[in-house]
This record gives structure tokens, sequence and C-alpha cells, in this order.
């Protein structure tokens, strides 16, 4: 294990406040809660500003394939703010699981370079048509069959940003095993439950004999995916640090503005001890994100322990943050109108996305040798 | 202070002419430290003539590598942790000349152990209510009262010593501070045994003890501010070190675990890699804390790590003895003894499980932690205060 850089540089540094900059401006809680409940839960707009005129969907992918040329330590940075912020915005879906699958899969081939293309512009967002609860290291899906015209047949639930996807990319198994293809969502029948989670949002995505292209055979489909779970679920730790952050700034804010008793309810020891607790919480939440995105972004060795102990730890982290901060708002925080809610449904749901943590330190068993 | 021109290379160079002048293989330790203070080579950081050479401290590393290297012996920094952590930095800052130059040497070789009289029965988180009276009698002082919990105190030559000499302003203002003699008649050192059986700890009973005014560090009724040079220093040096991957009590757990697959259940391997993750992401944590002090950005971090490592010390020597199943219902031994040495790791499972116990107590405890980071940290406000503007002899005890 070389020693890993777990700072912020720089340049990861300005990004942030750029980003954080339009999230503050474009982004904020009482326009969020009326656009969960409005014919377009995505922000449009946004995304395009973010993808395309900032060029963030393509910040690991390289120049020569319309990217930033940078790496996924920079997702994980974008991540932490629009978790902070919960932006209704289809990054995970199109900028991280898509987008991975894409760069795990042979860029060389050239359906693969033109989708990337596509995404890593902001031309068009796309989806990884997999449930979002899919952990790395699960056996490749089955829900989806090619025939052996290449036209896929069958039902994927619960594809996080599948309704604001153009274009899906597709695990599925044909004649020749298993094959992962590129589907425009214009072919598919894309059908939208209620979410847990407003702001980013599971669709079911129906097959029914959908014109597909090949990015991906027997040979290189599973490694592709694996990368895109991989990769996708140590990125979400760094977005449910954000989740974490924002819930604690939150906190730290009301508690010293609420006075009950005649002093500030945050003066009570019995609610600081609390609070404290979740400040410690994220400093190591801190550390293990940023490892597990510069262990990413490296391609070190140890990926797997760091992406298992970050996104089991982090999960739990963003989890607890949401839920002390609805109780430590007393009323308030249990009201629609309060934003909180938002962030506790994002980090419930992302509790169950990538893995679940029991499942990922079940992998954390395997690859330290601690089994059960 | 000037600002100091040594750098890695120059230190080196002193180090290769300290080796040449006494080769440490036919040196004499005692003889070889002395020689290295003389140097200026024990604490480069340190003024000149006081074992220093005011270099920059992030260079002692240099001169430590190269005499690990030339085989030299060291000055057991462990056996001499309050010495060297605690009153060295409270001397030099507070001491006159005439204190630096009588004690830091003798401290930093380790031929004299110093203790902490701080913590008293009746004042351990609420150090500044201490009661231990010193009272002026011509050029001394004579001080009554009784401290506890004092690690070393039966081996130590000095103290640093905290005492109420004016008890009717209010606590933080009364407070004076001094250098004990150990060896002055009416200091009596009785082991304080602790739940584990042994006594690293002592209670120091002082009946009439004189101590010089020229012993005094700071002004009297300033002692409290000279403490908190102290207790700085001692958190400074708790939590802050490098550990690998499944070091100290992860470890321990972990062997066991895969030594003994008969005694493996499910909840329990649940648990030990709930653990293993949360130790790993406060290990990383530890890590991302040193890059920062690395690149002269210190965050406020570093005030969580002693918490976080109090409580993961607890749940997993806890969940060891669990583990242990019947073997967890036997102890190695209760026999009273007095180490010279903590080892939170050392002896067996049973004895880990009672001695981390302690670690949410000593060097503040994690109550107290989580006010400082509640407050200093994140800017809450504090719990209204009854005892700031009370004369101390007219508190509530």
């Amino acid at each position: 294990m070389s020693t890993p850089d777990l700072l912020y540089s720089d340049v990861e540094t300005d990004l942030r406040a750029s980003v954080r900059d339009l999230l503050t401006d474009r982004c904020e809680p009482t326009a969020l809660l009326a656009r969960v409940e409005s014919a377009e839960p995505y922000d449009t707009k946004l995304w395009r500003t973010l993808a395309a005129e900032l060029g963030l969907a393509g910040l690991p992918v390289p120049e020569e394939l319309g990217g930033q040329g940078a790496s996924v330590r920079e997702t994980a940075l974008v991540l932490e703010e629009l978790g902070r912020s919960v932006a209704p915005v289809p990054f995970l879906g199109s900028a991280v699981l898509a987008t991975a699958a894409l760069l795990g899969a042979d860029t060389g081939h050239e359906p693969v370079a033109a989708l990337l293309r596509r995404l890593a512009s902001g031309e068009a967002s796309g989806a990884l048509a997999v449930p979002l609860s899919t952990a790395p290291g699960s056996a490749f899906p089955s829900a989806v069959a090619a025939d052996g015209g290449g036209r896929l047949s069958g039902t994927v639930r619960s594809v996080a940003d599948g309704g604001a996807a153009e274009v899906f990319v597709v695990p599925a198994t044909g004649p020749d095993g298993p094959g992962l293809y590129a589907v425009e969502a214009s072919a598919a029948t894309v059908a939208e439950p209620v979410s847990l989670d407003l702001t980013r949002r599971i669709a079911d995505v129906t097959f029914a004999g959908a014109q597909a292209t090949l990015l991906a055979g027997a040979n290189g489909a599973p490694a592709a995916l694996e990368h895109a779970l991989l990769t996708g679920a140590g990125l979400l730790a760094s977005e449910q640090l954000g989740v974490a952050q924002w819930c604690l700034e939150t906190t730290v804010a009301h508690v010293r503005d609420r006075y009950q008793f005649g002093r500030p309810v945050g003066s009570f020891q019995a609610l600081k001890h609390r609070i404290a607790d979740v400040w410690l919480e994220l400093v190591a939440a801190r550390a293990a994100a940023r490892y597990a995105a510069d262990a990413l972004a490296t391609g070190s060795d140890d990926a797997g322990v760091a992406v298992a102990v970050a996104q089991s730890y982090c999960a739990t982290v963003a989890v607890h943050a949401a839920e002390e901060c609805v109780q430590l708002h007393g009323g308030i925080g249990m009201t629609w109108e309060h934003p909180a809610h938002l962030y506790l449904k994002r980090a419930k749901a992302s509790q169950l996305a990538l893995g679940t943590p029991g499942k990922h330190r079940a992998t954390l068993a395997t690859l330290v040798d601690l089994p059960g | 202070m000037s600002e100091s021109t040594i750098d890695a290379a120059e230190l080196r160079d002193r180090v290769a002419a300290l080796l040449a002048e006494h080769d440490p293989a036919t040196t004499e330790r005692p003889e070889f430290l002395r020689a290295r203070f003389d140097a200026g080579l024990a604490w480069v950081h340190y003024p000149v003539g006081l074992g220093g050479l005011n270099a920059p401290r992030e260079l002692q590393s240099v001169v430590e590598a190269e005499l690990a290297a030339a085989g030299a012996p060291d000055n057991d920094p462990r056996r001499i942790g309050i010495g060297l952590g605690m009153a060295a930095p409270t001397v030099l800052r507070f001491g006159s000349d005439e204190l630096k130059q009588r004690f830091l040497r003798p401290l930093w070789t380790g031929e004299e152990v110093w203790c902490q009289l701080f913590s008293e029965p009746g004042a351990g988180s609420d150090l500044a209510a201490l009661a231990t009276r010193a009272v002026r009698d011509g050029d001394d002082w004579v001080v009554n009262g009784q401290k506890v919990w004092t690690s070393s105190a039966h081996t130590a030559r000095w103290a640093i010593l905290v005492t109420r000499t004016d008890p009717d302003v209010p606590k933080h203002a009364g407070m004076t501070y001094f250098v004990c003699d150990m060896t002055q008649p009416g200091v009596d050192v009785r082991p304080l045994r602790q739940i584990t059986g042994e006594a690293e700890f002592n209670e120091v009973f002082l009946n009439d003890v004189r101590i010089p005014d020229a012993h005094r560090l700071g002004a009297v009724g300033e002692g409290w501010r000279v403490a908190q040079t102290t207790l700085m220093n001692e958190r400074v040096a708790i939590g802050g070190n490098a550990m690998p991957r499944e070091g100290g009590m992860l470890g321990k757990v972990a062997a066991t675990w895969r030594e003994r697959p008969e005694l493996r259940t499910a909840e329990l391997h649940d648990r030990l890699l709930t653990l293993w993750a949360e130790s790993e992401a406060f290990r990383l944590a530890g890590t991302r804390l040193r890059q920062q002090l690395a690149v002269g950005s210190p965050g406020p971090e570093g005030s969580g790590m002693k918490l976080a490592f109090a409580r993961l010390s607890q749940a997993l020597s806890g969940l060891e003895v669990e583990l242990l199943g019947d073997d967890g219902l036997r102890y190695d031994d209760w026999t009273m003894r007095r180490p010279e040495l903590v080892d939170f790791t050392g002896r067996e499972a049973g004895y880990r499980y009672l001695r981390a116990k302690g670690n949410s107590i000593e060097g503040g405890t994690s109550e107290i932690l989580r006010n400082i980071i509640a407050e200093r940290v994140l800017g809450l406000p504090s719990e209204p205060r009854t005892d700031k503007d009370v004369a101390w002899k007219d508190l509530p005890r």
C-alpha cells in the first residue's frame, strides 16, 4: 500500500467552491421543496449547467473521449457538494454509474467511446439499468435477456435516475453469455414508482424487444459492471459525507438559536454530547471517503477494502446524522416545510444503495480474512 | 530567540560529531545521554544550553533516525513521559534560568523521574476546585493535602504540583504552581489499587511539606494558567501516533478470531466487522490528521481522537471477552503488582477489558471531551456556570 493522499488539493478546493456557489444560488431549500412535488422533479437546467457548462459529468473521462481527464477524486468532491444540497440532478446515475461502466469496458471500442462522449459532454444523461440496491460482487444480473439479434427484453426495477435518462447502459444475458448494451430511453418503457428519496428517484425500466447496441461481450461485461458498482459504492460515501455535513451544520445552527427553559437548547449537555458524537463520526467518515476515492483513482490493490470500509461506515454515519438532525430540531424537524426530511430520505435510501452496510461488511470479512 | 539557521545537514554533522566522541558501543548509557543533551541534540527545538539548538521541531526526527541507525541508546521516553511531555514544557516556559539549568538535563536523560500532582479526590474533571493548601512561611511554602491518580509517584524524584494559595477568591484565581521535591519529609506515597488488581497509580498525601519559593512556576495566583500549558501538552501526547492497520486492540481480537474458529457466532461476526470498519476509519482519520499537520494546516479533528480511541478500545476488548466464551470467565492474575509501564494491550483479554475502562477517564473524561468539541469546535454555548464568581471557600462540596 502506498501512502494515500487524504487531503483536498488546491484544485479540489477551488472546484468545491465553484460547485457550492452554484448550488447555493440554484438549489435553495424552498425551491427544492416546491420542485419535488412538481411535474419536473429533476432540475434539468441545473443539470445542464453542472454537466455541460462546468464539465462535471466527464471529470474522470480522458480528454480524448470528451472528458476532463481528471479522476474520481474530483468526482467524489462534486458528490460531497451535491449531497450537501441533495441536488435533484442525475449525477449518480449518469456521471458515476453509467460512466464508470463505460470506463470499465473497452474504450477503444467505438460504441463505448461514442456513448462516453455523449455522457461526458452532458449532451445526454445516462443510467445503469440495475436495481440501485445492487452491491459490488453481485452475480451478473439475469433480469434482461438478449436475443441473437441484439434485442433486449425484461424489466429492471429501481433504476437510479432512470426517469431522467436518455440512454440506458444495460447488463443483459444472451445466447453468448453476459453482455453490456446501450438502449435509447425512447426504446424502453420507463415507469416511476413513488420513491422514498424525493431528490433521487428510482424508475422501473422495461425492455420489450428493444433495439440495443453491444458495448461489451462476455469477456468484458462482468468486469465493466463490477467496475461501475465498486466505483459507485466508493464514491457514494462522499455523497453521504456531504449529506451528513449539512445535517450537522444545520443542527448546530438550530440548537444555538432555539431557546427553551430560558437558554439555547444547545447549551444542554444532553444535546451537545450527541452533536459532538456526530461531529466525531464525520471526522472518520471524511477520512474513509477520501481514502476510497483515492484508492479508486489510483487503482490501488486495496480499493476493495477501502470501498467496503467507506460504504459500510459512511452510510451509517449519514443515517445517524440525519436522524439526529430530525430529532434535535424537535417539532419543526418533523414538518414537510423544513428540508431535514429530504436529507433523511436521501440518507436512508442511500444506505440501501449499492450494497447495505451489512453486505459491505460481509465483503470485508472475506477481504481481510475474518471469516464467519 | 533568533531564527534558527540549522538544517538537516547541519544536524547530521552534529550527530556524527557526537557519535565520534562518544561511541555508543563503549559509552555507558547515562554518559551518552548527558553528552547528547550537552550537544543540543536532546530536543532540537529547545534553547541552546538546555538540550536544544533552537532548531525547527520537525527536524527532531532527523536526529532520532541517525542515532537509531548508529545503535545509540535512547532515554526510554515511555518511562519518563510525564517529565518529557508535561513537566519539561512547563519548566521551560515558566521556570527561572536556575530551575531550567537544574531540572531539564536529568529530566531528559531519565536520571530523575517526574510525576504530576494535579487530581484530587474532590477535584477530577473540575481540577480548578482543588483543595491542597499552600501557605507562605518565610522563604518557603507549607503544603497540606491529598493528590490522587499519580503515576510514577513511587519512583519520582520531582513533581509538578498545583495548590490553592488563596481560598477567598474564585477558584481559577487562587492557585499557585510549584515543583515539589518528592523526597521531602511529609510526602507519603501509597499505591492506589485499581480494578485490574494492580496499582499503576498512587495516592500522594502531603503533610506539612516545605517547598522553597524559588521552586514556584509562574506568579502566585497564576497556577491555573501555568497548568493549562501542562495539560495542553498532555492532550497532544495522547492518541496522536501512527498505527498500522489492525494495530492495537483490534489486532488482539482479530487474532483470537482467526485462531479460534470454534468460538465464532454470526452475531459476534457482524459486531467484529462493524468495529473493524470503524477502527480503520479512525485510523485513516489519524493519518489524515498527520497529513494536515505536515502541510501546516492542523484541523480541529485532533480533539476527537482520544474520544474515539477510548470508545473503540472498550468495545473491542469487551467483544473479545465475549468471544472467548468459557475462557472469558477466567482472569490471568489479580495479584497486586506495580507495573513500571502501562500497556493497554498487554496481558490477557480480561485485563484489557478492565484497563480500557480507564481510557474514557484518564487525560479528560469522554464527557468533558464532548463538551470541548461542542463548545470549542462547534461553537455551542456552555452550561450556565454557578461557580465562576464565587470565592473558592464558599463553593458547595
